[in-house]
Formats: structure tokens, sequence, C-alpha cells
């Protein structure tokens, strides 16, 4: 398969989704691309041959792989030859400087330390300067570094430095068992744990032909929807703490916590982790029907209320309307996912489009297509994604009574083969590339988060914004540093 | 203006603790049952190798628990869910469970010493928050403190921006290669005397992550730990708890001193 091919593929509309590396210099590093159709997911290969490290830049003519080539330049020493800019980016290190983790190879050197000296630095100009923020921060957050070059008030540009916390997972998960490796994959992007353990499970359970049971599949759907809605009630906290409104703050700090609670209540663990497991689920709810009900209406009644009081807020909506603008020709040019993508006109959602566990059994309501791409609009997305997410579990609490079906998994032979598997985070599509071997352990796993795919044109979104706009451009991106480097 | 009264519209959310008795109940650390004997294979449960054999008897390091529930499923008989707020512990030793007579004097002593350190803290606490490669479910757990429901502000707790005003250093992730520089120099720019907490199974020892390339086998490789709390992530009544404990405010009942 040929580069021809891919762009020939998305001129037919498939979409630039991911770009893997797997493999070393030495045995000839292979690439896989996949590629979004609107109902289904392909794979396409592009194999170096022995020795070789370079190739020419699939950027140019796809600008959604920019950082997905300076990731596989990282992690495998690859060079894409006309590429923009080659700066590294999730595990700096100067050319040259061997072994590198190639996940995928034969053998992982044990120690690879990050060397700062490969960053550059690209102020120029008289009376910029550049603003530091990280990786260290001024609250609690995640570590990662914002490069912030002004002369200024406004933000010329913005240089994205999350290296600091790379951890190393792709390799980590190579060799172990997928019901291993589903625990390390609710920890790739923590706050995203159900997900990212539906698309690991997926994948394998593509590869095993296996079929989910209907219960476990509701209880799956059940555990999603509310990660989705802790997550946008998380953006909303940020918003408002961005904008000083501390009743706001505490509301929704309230409602999120409820939410977990809840979570907690059903599971024993407040991320959902442990649920989802290849096959199926662990353990029925630990909440009975009737309970989990009579909590998911007080919530949906509480937090439709004050969401309802924030969007009339005039002094907060101020600050969302316009800011951190990303257009519509651009958000489909680049396939941005979630409500990113979805507040500027790209309306894929995997649960919809390539629909997987309960989702072909629900209804959704109309959904309002909005192309506006600021700050506002990603807010209102995740309002809309919020009810219809209570829509869903109504849904979901009422076909779980018709169906008191005790199995709760089907059993998943060892298996063998390459898959991917999906599922919607709350950030967007989550992606799996799975390999495993004939032993029925795992290869190559490499796991593409939306968080990834987003933050790559983060820098885009300051057309026009200001140093007081960035805690609001940030926290409408809704973004996980772990999920970005793992 | 309307805010207001929607802040006033559910009156007190708060939590009682530690004041009076309060826990979430969550499933997160396993424990073995207090005389349970050695069986082979026990050990092959565990996804971190966070359980073994001691003179015949089951031991499990808390240190190196993620809350899989592998073992409990199992084994109902054997282990059981840890319950409680307080499973912090003042030495790494002290989280393999059931805990030993002879590591009782030692932690008695390591609290006596701790509480000399931290006593003009006891009252207003600041605490410098830093991710060592969490995988950011932490950070939601350490800022749910700050919610109503547990309201630390109460509890003269506050977080803080500068290194340079903060008395206590909260550390999340395995210890990212990439974040052992800032982490050193973060703890540089504190005043002494300086209380550090490992946040989190990754922080104490790695979890799951480790071993990796990227990172160290948890903080205890970077810097001297005072407070190890296990977890992946620990709730935040754990966290408060963990955090007590630091100041010297927890008495050995888990009361507020």
């Amino acid at each position: 398969m040929s580069r021809e091919e891919i762009l020939g593929r998305m001129a037919a509309g498939a979409r630039f989704a991911a770009l893997a590396g797997d493999g070393d210099v030495t045995e000839g590093v292979r690439m896989h691309v996949v590629l979004a159709r609107p109902d289904g997911i392909d794979v396409v290969d592009l194999q170096l041959p022995p020795g070789v490290d370079r190739y020419p830049a699939l950027t140019p003519r796809i600008p959604a792989a920019f950082w997905y080539e300076r990731k596989l330049h990282d992690l495998f020493g690859v060079v894409a030859q006309g590429h923009p800019r080659l700066d590294p980016l999730v595990l700096p290190h100067p050319d040259g400087n061997e072994p590198l983790p190639s996940p995928g190879a034969a053998f992982h050197p044990t120690h690879v330390e990050p060397d700062e000296r490969a960053l550059r630095s690209h102020v120029m100009g008289t009376g910029l300067f550049s603003l530091p923020h990280g990786p260290v921060r001024s609250g609690v957050f995640e570590a990662v570094e914002y490069v912030v070059e002004t002369p200024g008030e406004d933000i010329p540009h913005v240089n994205v430095r999350p290296h600091f916390k790379h951890r190393g997972l792709e390799v980590r998960f190579e060799g172990m068992t997928p019901g291993r490796g589903v625990l390390l994959a609710e920890r790739v992007e923590g706050i995203a744990s159900v997900a990212h353990a539906l698309a690991f499970c997926h994948a394998v359970e593509e590869l095993a032909g296996a079929q989910v049971p209907l219960a476990a599949q509701l209880l799956r759907s059940l555990h999603a929807e509310l990660e989705r809605i802790a997550n946008h009630l998380d953006v909303a906290m940020k918003l408002a703490e961005a904008a000083g409104l501390a009743v706001a703050l505490a509301r929704f700090g309230w409602h999120k916590e409820r939410v977990l609670r809840l979570v907690s209540a059903l599971c024993g663990n407040r991320f959902g982790r442990g649920v989802v497991v290849p096959g199926g689920v662990r353990a029925l709810p630990l909440l009975g029907r009737d309970e989990l009900k009579a909590r998911v209406d007080t919530l949906r009644r509480d937090i439709s209320g004050d969401a309802a009081a924030l969007m009339q807020t005039a002094s907060f909506l101020d600050r969302l309307r316009g800011t951190g603008p990303l257009d519509e020709d651009f958000t489909l040019q680049h396939g941005l996912l979630g409500p990113v993508g979805r507040a500027g006109g790209h309306e894929d959602d995997a649960r919809w489009h390539r629909p997987y566990d309960a989702y072909p059994k629900l209804s959704r309501r109309p959904v309002t297509h909005r192309s506006d791409g600021d700050a506002m609009a990603r807010l209102r997305v995740r309002w809309d994604e919020v009810t219809e997410s209570f829509d869903l579990l109504a849904q979901i609490v009422e076909l779980f009574g018709d169906h008191p079906d005790e199995v709760l998994s089907t059993r998943v032979e060892p298996v063998t083969g390459r898959a991917v598997g999906w599922a919607e985070a709350p950030q967007g599509e989550v992606l799996y590339l799975l390999e495993a071997g004939t032993d029925g352990r795992l290869r190559r796993c490499a796991p593409r988060s939306a968080s990834f795919h987003n933050l790559a044109v983060f820098s885009s979104a300051f057309r026009g914004d200001i140093l007081t706009d960035f805690p609001f451009v940030e926290a409408s991106f809704g973004l996980s540093i772990a999920g970005v480097v793992m | 203006m309307p805010w207001i009264f929607r802040g006033l519209r559910n009156g007190v959310l708060t939590t009682g603790y530690p004041r009076r008795p309060d826990t979430d109940d969550v499933r997160s650390i396993a424990r073995p049952a207090e005389r349970a004997t050695w069986e082979p294979g026990l050990d092959e449960l565990c996804p971190t190798g966070a359980i073994r054999e001691e003179h015949g008897r089951v031991r499990l390091d808390q240190g190196r628990c993620i809350g899989c529930g592998a073992c409990v499923t199992a084994r109902p008989g054997t282990f059981s869910w840890q319950e409680g707020n307080d499973v912090a512990q003042l030495s790494r030793a002290a989280l393999v469970v059931p805990e030993l007579a002879e590591t009782d004097a030692d932690l008695r002593q390591l609290r006596r010493a701790l509480s000399r350190r931290t006593k003009a803290l006891r009252r207003s606490v600041h605490i410098r928050h830093v991710d060592a490669g969490s995988d950011g479910a932490e950070e939601w757990e350490i800022l749910a403190l700050t919610n109503p429901v547990y309201d630390v502000h109460r509890l003269g707790i506050f977080f803080t921006a500068s290194p340079r005003h903060a008395d206590l250093l909260l550390v999340t992730g395995a210890g990212s290669h990439g974040m052992a520089a800032p982490l050193a120099r973060t703890l540089e720019a504190m005043p002494r005397p300086v209380v550090v907490i490992a946040a989190g199974t990754d922080a104490v020892s790695g979890g799951l992550v480790s071993p990796s390339y990227a990172t160290a086998d948890g903080i205890g490789d970077l810097l001297p730990v005072d407070v190890w709390v296990p977890g992946s992530p620990p709730s935040p009544f754990r966290l408060l708890s963990a955090i007590l404990l630091a100041t010297g405010r927890l008495t050995a009942a888990g009361r507020e001193r």
C-alpha cells in the first residue's frame, strides 16, 4: 500500500485518524496509518526497508499527521523528510541518540532519559518574550509546559511541551495478556478509564469473534455515559473557576462528586475501573435499579438547573464568545474529535456512526449542528451531550430491567492477529491498535486518545485572544495530558 | 445574584470528617485476612506482584495494590477490601499488611518525630502539588478536596501556586524521568520543614506503570518521602486522612487530634 492510495482514500472521504509505528530501524519500521470511514475503520501499512530511517513526510499533504510524525521520530528515530517542524514531542533526544524505545521491536532499552537540549526556542524579534507555564503549574494540574510567545497581550504562538510525563506505556503493554492489558488501558488516560477499557476490549473481542452479552453491553454503556457526565462537569468547573464564579464552581464540584460517588456505589471504584473486562463486564451493579434511577433523576434535575443558570450568566458568556476559535474548514481538515470537533462542524461520534455495545439499541434525539468552533460552542456541545447522556441512562435503566439476564461475559479464547478497537470517550474517539502473538499475549498495543489528536491544534486556537483568555481556551478543550504522552 | 440563592439551596453539604467518622466505601485496596495461610499460586493472582508469602502467612503490599480486585474475586475467603480512610503510612514497609507487631514501635517513633517537625503548621497548611507522571485521575481526587463535600479550607488546608509558600509537597505519578528535575527544583524552593506525601500507588511503587524505561519505580527513588498513600487513585477521604497524618493532626484511632 502506498501513500498515494492513502491520499486517494482520503479524497474519497476517509479521515486520517492515527499513525503508529512498530518495530525498529534495523528491522525496518512498519507504519500503520489508521483511516476512519463514516461507518468503519481501516488500517493501511507502510513498511520502511530494513536500516532505512527516513521517508517522505505525510504532513505537507495531511496536516493532521503533524504531531504523529513528531512522535514517531521521538520513539523510533525515523525522520519525516519535508516535515514542517520535526521538533521533539513526547521524548526529546538529539539525533543519533540510541537506543530508542521502539515499541514493537524485539529489544527495548531499560532506561531512556529525555534530553531537553534537543528542544528549540522559537522566540525572535524585538519586544517578544516567552512565558513558560509549567511543567509545575499554578494549581493542581497535570504536568505540561505551555510556552506562550507574546509581545505582551496577544498570543501569536503557543508551544506545547507535554513530554515531562511520558511513561513509556506502549512498551509496557507488550507481553501482557488481554486480561492484564485492560488494567493498563484504564490507566492510559485515568479520567476516561471506561472508554479506554472499552476500546481495548473491543479490539480483543474483534480478534476473538466474541459476542458480548446484552446485560454487559448495557452496563458498559451505563458507565461510559456516567464518565461523560463527570468529565463535562469537570470542564464546566474549570470554566467557572477561570471566570471567578465561586458558587458555580462549588455547585458543579458537588454534582461531579455525586456522579463519582454514584459510579463508586455501582462498582466500588470512582472511575469505573475494573468494570470492563474482555468479553463483558466483571460483576452486576452493587446498587439496585430503583435507587440508581432515583439518583440519576435527582442529578439530572440539579445539573440541568445549574447549567441553565450558567448559560444565562452574562459575565461568564462574554468570556467564552469568540474565544479560542477553530473554523469549520480547519476542524474538518484536521478531523478534530469529540466536543472540540463537534463544536466546529465535525459531527463524527463513534457511538452513533460506528456503534458498539448497547448504542445500536438506544435512540437519541436530533442533534443540533454547531459550527461556531469557539469556547462557547464547545460548552454548548457539552451540555447537549450531558442531556443526551441522561436520556441514554434512562433508556439503559429501562432496558436493564427487561433483561435481568445474569450472563455478564463470554469467554475470550486466546487471540491472535491484529485489530482496531474504538470507543467515544468524553474527549472524543479513542482508538486501540492491537496485535497479539500466537501465544495470545500482546505483541503491540498503540492507544490513540482524542487528547493527543486535539492538543495538536491547541496553538492554532489563539487567533485574537490574549493572555487572560488562556485558561478558558485550555479548559474548553477538556483534555488530559496523561492520554497525550502516555 | 441568582447564584447566591443557588448556593444556599441545598444547605450544608460538607462532611463531618475528621471530627465525626465518614467514608465513601470505595473498594480500591485489597487486604488479606488476619491469619490467612499461604497456598501456592496466590502470588500469581496479582498483576503488580503485591502478594507474597512470609513465614507461611499471606502478606500483601498495599503500596503495590491497584485495586483491580483479582484476588478478592478469586479468593474471597483469603482477601477482602480494605475499609476506612486511614490507609496512609509513615513508612513504606508499614504498607505491607497484615501489620507486624515489631513495626508498631518504629511507627510510633516516626509519628513522634514527624509531629515535632510539623508542630508549627498544624492549623494552617499550604500544599504544593506536583504531577510526576500520574494518569490524571489523582489530580481529580486532589481537586475534589476543595469541593463543598470535603471543603478542606475549613481545616486550614490550602493549595498554593508557589512552592515558596508551601509546607507540604503532594506528589502523584510513578516519577517520570522528565519530571525528576522539576520535582527536585520544586522541593528545593520550599521553605523547611517540608513534608512529602507520595499520593497514589503509582507514586508509592510505580504500580502497573513500572518497570518502564521512562519512569522510576515510585517517587521514593527521587526524594525523601514522609507519608505514603496507596490507591489507584486514592479517594479524597484517604488523601485527607494522609494530609492530617502528615501534619500530626490524626490520632492512632483515626480521629482528629
